[in-house]
């Protein structure tokens, strides 16, 4: 594996989906490239296509034409080395915290040893919810099952961590505080990470990079590196340079809206 | 409602409560939970009497809850509990197998829409066929003994088990299906860590009504062959003329209904918990 090679590489995918009502073109000669360590975030539309962008990642689903590759192979099948975040954190009602988040070994081997619960209560802690472990997910906030969601991806040691809106179901402020801390997670131990969100200043806030799709079938019109200094944190969106980014990304949503 | 009103209004003055003295009775009437359907089944069983003893109803149209309870005395305590036994064994078994046949099922038409759409319309037969009409019918292919009464017991129950415990295992959230996939976990850890205790709610409102589903299984079939059993001892007590004696017996069927339903219930809170709905406002 060279510096060089890109983590995550699209050429040329485009995906068609059959359904009762005929075919539906999702994506069409998608390319991107994402960099190992790199924090890309994903703009567009509702429909136009980036959950499928994830799905192709992720190796659920296969591209019906192009290839989409991962740390250079292309992907046909699942790999061990992606976590995933879903919109709505999803964990298991009946499971404490501690359970939900070690359930990946549990639901893969069939058996958790020690070492995953006493690796599962050093994640828990990195998200914030030491002394949560044994509550159910019923006794905790969104904000809360949103980290535990986190912790379950973050648990299996991911090289690549794919998050599908993840903190689009919490109020701003929880939403805002996530996403700085979501930062410190990826700064203390570095991951490529694709992280698709509706909210422009989230975007610019977050990421490196932010790639802005058209609508469907979806395509990246727009490739826009983040010049922003890390740490980023709340003096981060009072600078110019970032109302200059959410400005620029604005109007070309909306334009392309138009 | 009113009280809070109350105190918004004149909160400077005394505390709701002592401004509305008559109130607290009523309210602990209302509020306390079981009070009001208590006391509407005794008013029920009051007026039932009085207007047996007012208008000279003949007891074998309608017996007194007095005379009800005379006939409880027409059998020993011993009889009794052969009755209650005849019964419950029959729907405890016929219920207990009917929940090892119904998962299997529920699970493979989750799992293949072909073997559903194959299966689903037999089922359906299954269920619109009235189980009284078929149950004689039951009885002289399988003969006497329990048999057949567990498998028309069987017949009864499994239906509301197979649908709702099909339609929870399909409703799994979608996001934890791709996160089994996307691990490359078998199948049957699918199944078993995810979609069954998703489904656990489903199973148990399926499990609370084929409960009592099981106990007029049991008694269907008691009606057409038996020597025991409490539908045995009813059908036995009319075609005797000795009504009272039969709704005493319809009484002792009811609470059996009642005692099922809420073990089941029991077994729920305690082991599932989780699985319940969240606490009404
Ligand atoms: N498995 C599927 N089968 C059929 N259509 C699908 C499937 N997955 C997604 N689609 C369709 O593809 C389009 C893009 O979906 P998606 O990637 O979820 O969009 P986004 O995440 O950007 O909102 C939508 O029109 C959606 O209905
Ligand atoms: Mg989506």
């Amino acid at each position: 594996m060279t510096a060089a090679q890109p983590a995550i590489e699209f050429s040329d995918v485009g995906q068609v989906f059959r359904t009762a009502s005929g075919a539906l073109e999702a994506l069409r000669g998608v390319d991107l490239s994402i960099g190992r360590h790199e924090f890309v975030a994903v703009l567009g539309p509702s429909g136009c296509g980036k959950s499928t962008l994830l799905r192709l990642t992720s190796g659920l689903i296969r591209p019906t034409s192009g290839v989409v590759s991962v740390f250079g192979l292309p992907v046909a099948e699942p790999r061990d080395d992606i976590g995933i975040v879903f919109q709505k954190p999803t964990l298991l009602p009946w499971a404490n915290v501690e359970d939900n988040v070690v359930f990946p070994v549990r639901h893969k081997t069939g058996r958790v040893t020690p070492e995953d619960r006493a690796n599962a209560r050093i994640i828990i802690e990195k998200v914030g919810l030491a002394g949560f472990e044994a509550r159910l997910p019923a006794e905790l906030s969104g904000g809360m099952q949103q980290r535990v969601g986190i912790a379950r991806a973050l648990f299996m040691n991911p090289d690549i961590l794919l998050m599908d809106e993840p903190f689009s179901a919490l109020d701003a402020l929880t939403r805002e505080e996530m996403g700085f801390e979501l930062l410190r997670i990826w700064e203390a131990q570095p991951k490529t990470v694709m992280f698709i969100t509706h909210s422009i200043s989230e975007a610019v806030l977050l990421a490196d990079r932010v790639l802005v799709m058209s609508e469907r079938p979806g395509h990246i019109v727009e490739n826009l590196v983040i010049d922003l200094p890390r740490p980023r944190g709340i003096e981060t969106s009072n600078q110019k340079a970032m109302h200059d980014y959410v400005g620029h990304l604005r109007g070309l949503l909306l334009k392309r809206a138009a | 409602m009113t009280m809070s009103d109350t105190s918004a209004v004149s909160s400077s003055s005394a505390p709701p409560e002592a401004a509305m003295p008559g109130r607290s009775w009523s309210a602990w009437f209302v509020q306390t939970p079981g009070v009001l359907p208590a006391a509407t089944f005794v008013a029920i069983i009051l007026v039932w009497e009085a207007s047996c003893r007012l208008f000279e109803i003949p007891s074998f149209v309608l017996p007194a809850p007095t005379r009800i309870l005379g006939g409880f005395d027409a059998v020993s305590t011993g009889r009794w509990a052969e009755h209650v036994w005849a019964t419950l064994r029959v729907a405890l078994i016929g219920y207990v197998l009917s929940i090892a046949i119904s998962l299997p099922i529920a699970i493979i038409l989750a799992r293949s829409e072909i073997l559903s759409r194959a299966v689903y319309p037999i089922l359906v037969v299954v269920q619109s066929t009235p189980v009284v009409a078929i149950a004689p019918i039951i009885i002289v292919a399988l003969g006497s003994g329990d048999l057949p009464r567990v498998v028309i017991t069987c017949l009864i129950t499994f239906f509301p088990l197979v649908v709702s415990t099909t339609t929870g295992l399909m409703a799994t959230p979608p996001e934890l299906i791709e996160l089994s996939r996307s691990l490359r976990a078998p199948v049957i850890r699918e199944i078993t860590q995810i979609r069954l205790p998703f489904a656990i709610p489903y199973i148990f409102s399926a499990l609370k009504i084929s409960v009592t589903l099981a106990v007029i299984g049991a008694v269907v079939a008691e009606f057409v062959a038996a020597d025991k059993g409490l539908g045995y001892f009813i059908q036995f007590s009319t075609s005797m003329f000795q009504v009272q004696q039969a709704w005493a017996g319809l009484i002792v069927l009811v609470l059996l209904s009642l005692v099922l339903f809420q073990a089941v219930t029991a077994v729920q809170r305690i082991w599932f918990p989780w699985s319940l709905p969240t606490e009404r406002a």
